[in-house]
């Protein structure tokens, strides 16, 4: 043994730094949003396009009548931020695999942020503050409770 | 009764072949009045039996039509892991592929593995590839005095780790990553295959120490299942599986 290199005493646990690196999450949350969004847009294309009289049944009175529906309105939401998150996250590996050049990388790095908050807040405003009855419109473009109003 | 030692040797009965090779040459000193790093496709012509191999090819045209051919091997039987290259677009070992199994119909196509700086012809710098693998720690790290006779072990505890002792670095799943060719700073699953073989034998203490440098930037987490390296290893291991465990070691803490 004599002569050997002096080697520091083996690592024993995991530890807080390993637990921690933001790679492993976003490696997690890809597949945990994946799974997630399996079955909401499972839901979201039967509900529209095959449940009731299938793709004929979309208009603006059965997207309206959707969304005057908390239910819908949370399910949507998830949907769009889950699928938001996701989509930016692979976008996001894919500019770490392809932009070599740093300020290509930082250009388009920032371009995807920007991109996704704008369209999360976009559509989370679109999903609550849509309104199903405008004033002055066709009654029989509508859906049926804008009646009661 | 033996045949006599002088009896001839018919060779004849077994039919040969006209393989046409294409290689894909670089010329780092511009000979033949070509520019210095000039890299270009070449056609060669060889007569082959359907068993010989593309090192038979190869040496054919390197011995008997162009000496400035250039291209690794040591062992040619699939020992050493010298003499990786792309070969009909898939990474193999020229000494393990029969022309037989190849379309000898077609021009066989011949390049250097990808994703590492060609030197010469088929030869490219393995270094990159070499420090990724020592950064992981391939040796075995203990604590405590050093036991008078061999450090034992269950079959059982030897099994799990199996798989990965069979790497010869050829670099062939290296180098058929798209993350390696694309990303210059992932290790690659060599060096995950190399970890492996070290965090999952029992007899070894560093595991963390290993995981900690595969947890971080250009480690596992790179990878993104496209199985390339499970298919280009020549020795069958199966590198994929062996990253997924890996990753799971690194998410529950847990070897
Ligand atoms: C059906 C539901 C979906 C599932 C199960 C799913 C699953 C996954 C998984 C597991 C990954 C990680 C791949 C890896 O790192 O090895 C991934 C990456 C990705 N996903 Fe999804 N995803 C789904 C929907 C979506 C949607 C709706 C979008 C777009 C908004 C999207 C965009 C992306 C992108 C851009 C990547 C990165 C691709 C890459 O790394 O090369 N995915 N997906
Ligand atoms: S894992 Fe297989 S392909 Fe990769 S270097 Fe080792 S032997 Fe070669
Ligand atoms: S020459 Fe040794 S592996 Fe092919």
């Amino acid at each position: 043994m004599t002569g050997a290199p002096e080697l520091k005493a083996p690592k024993k646990a995991v530890s807080h730094s390993t637990l921690g690196r933001a790679q492993r999450w976003s490696w997690i949350f890809q597949r945990v949003s994946g799974v997630l969004l399996i079955g909401l847009i499972a839901v979201h294309l039967t509900v529209n396009l095959v449940m009731g009289d299938g793709i004929n049944q979309i208009d603006f009175a059965f997207v309206a009548g959707k969304l005057a529906n908390p239910f819908w309105q949370w399910f949507d939401f998830t949907m769009l931020v889950l699928a938001m998150i996701h989509g930016a996250n692979g976008m996001r590996m894919i500019i770490n695999d392809y932009a070599q050049t740093p300020w290509i990388a930082a250009t388009l790095h920032w371009a995807l942020r920007i991109s996704t908050v704008v369209i999360v807040i976009l559509g989370t405003l679109v999903l609550f503050t849509f309104d199903p009855c405008p004033a002055g419109s066709d009654p029989s473009l509508l859906p049926s409770f804008c009646e009661d109003i | 009764m033996t045949a006599p030692a002088d009896a001839p040797v018919t060779t004849d009965a077994i039919p040969t072949m006209t393989v046409t090779l294409k290689i894909l040459r670089f010329d780092p000193d511009g000979l033949d009045g070509r520019e210095p790093g000039t890299e270009y496709w070449e056609e060669f012509q060889i007569e082959a039996h359907a068993t010989d191999r593309v090192l038979d090819a190869l040496h054919m045209i390197k011995w008997e039509q162009d000496g400035t051919l250039a291209f690794r091997r040591s062992c040619a039987h699939g020992v050493c892991g010298s003499d990786a290259m792309r070969i009909n677009a898939r990474n193999r070992l020229a000494c393990k592929t029969l022309l037989k199994d190849l379309n000898p119909a077609k021009p066989i196509m011949v390049e250097p593995i990808k994703g590492l700086p060609v030197e010469k012809d088929l030869i490219v710098d393995m270094e990159p590839f070499f420090a990724s693998y020592r950064e992981i720690m391939p040796f075995l790290m203990t604590s405590g005095p050093t036991p008078e006779r061999e450090r034992l072990q269950s079959p059982e505890d030897r099994e799990r780790y199996d798989d990965t002792t069979k790497c010869i670095l050829c670099a062939a799943c290296t180098t058929s990553c798209p993350v390696f060719w694309t990303d210059g700073q992932y290790f690659g699953p060599q060096a995950i295959v190399g970890a492996h073989r070290f965090i999952f034998d029992s007899r070894d203490e560093g595991e963390w120490d290993r995981l900690e440098i595969l947890n971080d930037k250009a480690g596992v987490w790179k990878c993104r299942t496209a199985f390339n390296c499970t298919e280009a290893c020549p020795r069958g291991i199966e590198v994929t599986k062996a990253i997924s465990e890996v990753k799971h070691a690194l998410n529950t803490g847990e070897i």
